[in-house]
């Protein structure tokens, strides 16, 4: 999956997702037709550019969140002094991700009320266990041969960690952090209806006034955003695992 | 060997008789049972509520037999005992919490007031949390195989359905919620359930040969799996609202389709966006399942004259069939989760209950959605690990 879409398709997805959020009135005539009872086509409650940035820091914040806690918490449980809770932090990730974020999302409201506070637990609750996942395996998987080379050249604990185990892991780990953005794009939509601000707030109006041509706005928007997005990451993840490809030829 | 004495007499360090996962499993239970209020009682179903203590929201009999075995079972998880003595304290733990929680209502409410509400409050749950801690904690150390899990989990549900039966929680605030909305749960619930399987056999039936086709032809495999990769992308509120537009400019250009009941909102655009989102896990796991097979294999059956058919039907497909599971797996498990918003477009599910609590900001009424959710994928996912598992050894 090296390259999920050419470049060519990239190019012209980007520039219409930014005259869409930058320009809608343009977009006018083709959604007018999905309009009944002369409803405005174009969603003004909110610019769609403040929404958008909204939506992205929402997903960005998270995403730092969950990414700073999910590392900490692998190389925790990846040490000797941690080792007791590797069996626990298997199971608890593969029981965490059963369950759906709509419901992690849904049971954070009674504890912290609405708006942007249960979306952003329910975002980095969510979006950390990927991330917890995928650095525990990348650390597990680095040969052992290695880090005993390292520690032959007198290589800290720390420094093996930092040097050798991290950078060899850092693949695996950038796959656990794209899944968990894409996640957290959708979890961010569904934010809206617990009043987060964000894109999910354009669908949910048109579902709310049987308006199509909001649905339409909302959903291309929020489609072509999570799919550039995760292209975006994917192509940083080759060029890192092939620079950490050759460093593996030469560790190893 | 170590003689038992010689350890005794050795100073051992204090870090190394207590067990880790314990002291956090510790951690959480104190505070739940001393800081945190046990159970919530609201004058009625949107007001908040008032916090009750162990001691307060349980008769005196019962408060101090749930003090006396929770605090036990807290030490017991602290020492380095175990693993099977630590399942059985994790299990007595939630069963005597599940106990205690039922008797709130009868306790702290006249048996005249129909208004008030119960809930098991942060107390509570922060002790369900450390002991359901503790009894993963278990599980996991000792690699219980698959039909041990499965008993387990047959377990569990039936002392679910059990509780449940005998009425014992009836008072609390979750089950008088359910009591006013009882038949409406079972059509949600058979709607949510054929909702997720629905999609995912239609997934099969189309992805399979997909997968096989896929594997194949590098071409096609070259197009298929981005394309499928982006749909999987796309987030399902998008989906669901993007299905409209196709949807019901299809029934009003075909009067015989709305007939059918395929309009742009409802069954038909929920079960289309699940059926996208299956794919991917489908087709991506026959294509790796069956690259996976060893080619001398593959040989050995054609040395034996058999054909392409008998091959892929013989050898392939049944050697692959963990691989492909564990990608059924997946889809149903993301599926059960996914239904909750296809409530949206009125796609029906448990999710309708979640959002509608959501919109009147009624707890008791999004827990009866989101509960029953999460029930599912778990069990779900628990049942296919299993049967993945029995499949893998079979192939050894």
């Amino acid at each position: 999956m090296s390259r999920l879409i050419g470049p060519a398709a990239r190019l012209s997805a980007l520039a219409l997702l930014l005259a869409l959020v930058l320009r809608p009135d343009w977009f006018e005539p083709i959604l007018k037709p999905f309009t009944e009872n002369n409803a405005p086509a174009i969603y003004t409650q909110s610019s769609l550019l403040s929404l958008t940035l909204a939506h992205l820091g929402l997903v960005a914040v998270a995403s730092v969140i969950g990414t700073a806690l999910a590392l900490v918490m692998g190389v925790f449980v990846t040490r000797p002094m941690g080792a007791e809770f590797l069996p626990l932090s298997r199971s608890l990730v593969n029981i965490g991700q059963t369950f759906p974020p709509v419901a992690v999302l849904a049971l954070a409201v009674p504890v912290v009320g609405f708006g942007l506070k249960p979306t952003l637990i329910a975002l980095v609750l969510y979006g950390l266990l990927p991330i917890f996942e995928n650095t525990i395996t990348g650390l597990k998987e680095v040969p052992e041969n290695v880090v005993e080379a390292a520690r032959g050249m007198g290589l800290s604990p720390q420094q093996q960690l930092f040097r050798v185990e991290l950078p060899l892991a850092l693949p695996v780990i950038l796959a656990g952090i794209r899944l968990s953005v894409v996640i957290n794009m959708g979890t961010a939509t569904i934010g809206s209806t617990v009043a987060a601000k964000g894109l999910g707030e354009v669908i949910i109006a048109g579902l709310l006034t049987s308006n199509t041509a909001f649905i339409l706005q909302g959903g291309i928007i929020v489609a072509l955003l999570a799919v550039l997005l995760y292209d975006a990451l994917s192509i940083l993840e080759n060029r890192i695992a092939k620079r950490t490809g050759r460093l593996a030829e030469v560790a190893g | 060997m170590t003689d038992a004495s010689q350890t005794a007499a050795a100073p051992v360090p204090l870090s190394a008789r207590l067990d880790r996962v314990g002291v956090v499993v510790a951690l959480i239970a104190i505070v739940g049972m001393d800081w945190q209020p046990f159970a919530t009682l609201k004058p009625n179903r949107l007001v908040s509520g008032q916090g009750l203590g162990l001691g307060s929201a349980l008769p005196t009999f019962w408060a101090a037999i749930g003090i006396g075995i929770l605090s036990l079972a807290t030490i017991l998880a602290v020492l380095r005992t175990g693993a099977r003595l630590r399942l059985a304290t994790g299990i007595v733990s939630l069963l005597m919490l599940a106990l205690l929680i039922g008797l709130v209502p009868a306790h702290v409410v006249p048996p005249d007031n129909s208004f008030a509400r119960v809930s098991p409050g942060a107390g509570f749950w922060l002790m369900a949390l450390a002991f359901a801690v503790l009894t993963t904690d278990a599980i996991a150390k000792l690699k219980l195989g698959p039909l041990a899990r499965l008993l387990l989990l047959a377990a569990a549900i039936a002392a679910t359905a059990l509780i449940l039966g005998s009425g014992h929680w009836d008072g609390l605030s979750i089950l008088k919620e359910y009591a006013t909305n009882a038949d409406k749960f079972w059509r949600e619930g058979r709607q949510h359930i054929l909702l997720a399987v629905a999609s995912l056999a239609a997934a099969i039936v189309v992805g399979l040969p997909l997968g096989i086709a896929c594997h194949r032809h590098a071409t096609l495999r070259g197009v298929t799996l981005p394309v499928l990769n982006i749909i999987q992308t796309v987030p399902s509120m998008a989906m669901y609202g993007l299905m409209i537009v196709p949807l019901g400019l299809f029934a009003a250009s075909f009067p015989i389709a709305a007939q059918l009941g395929i309009r742009g909102i409802g069954t038909a655009p929920a079960l289309i966006a699940l059926f996208l989102y299956s794919l991917l896990p489908v087709v991506a796991n026959t294509v790796v399942g069956l690259a996976e097979v060893r080619r001398s294999v593959v040989e050995a059956a054609e040395g034996m004259g058999m054909t392409k058919h008998q091959r892929l039907m013989q050898v392939e497909l049944p050697l692959a069939l963990p691989v492909i599971l564990t990608g059924i797996r997946i889809v149903l498990v993301q599926n059960i989760g996914l239904v909750t918003i296809a409530a949206l477009i009125g796609g029906g599910g448990f999710g309708t209950f979640v959002f509608q609590g959501i919109g009147q900001a009624a707890t008791d009424l999004v827990l009866l959605g989101a509960v029953p959710t999460i029930a599912l994928a778990f069990t779900a996912a628990v049942l296919l690990d299993a049967v993945i598992e029995l499949t893998e050894r079979r192939r050894l």
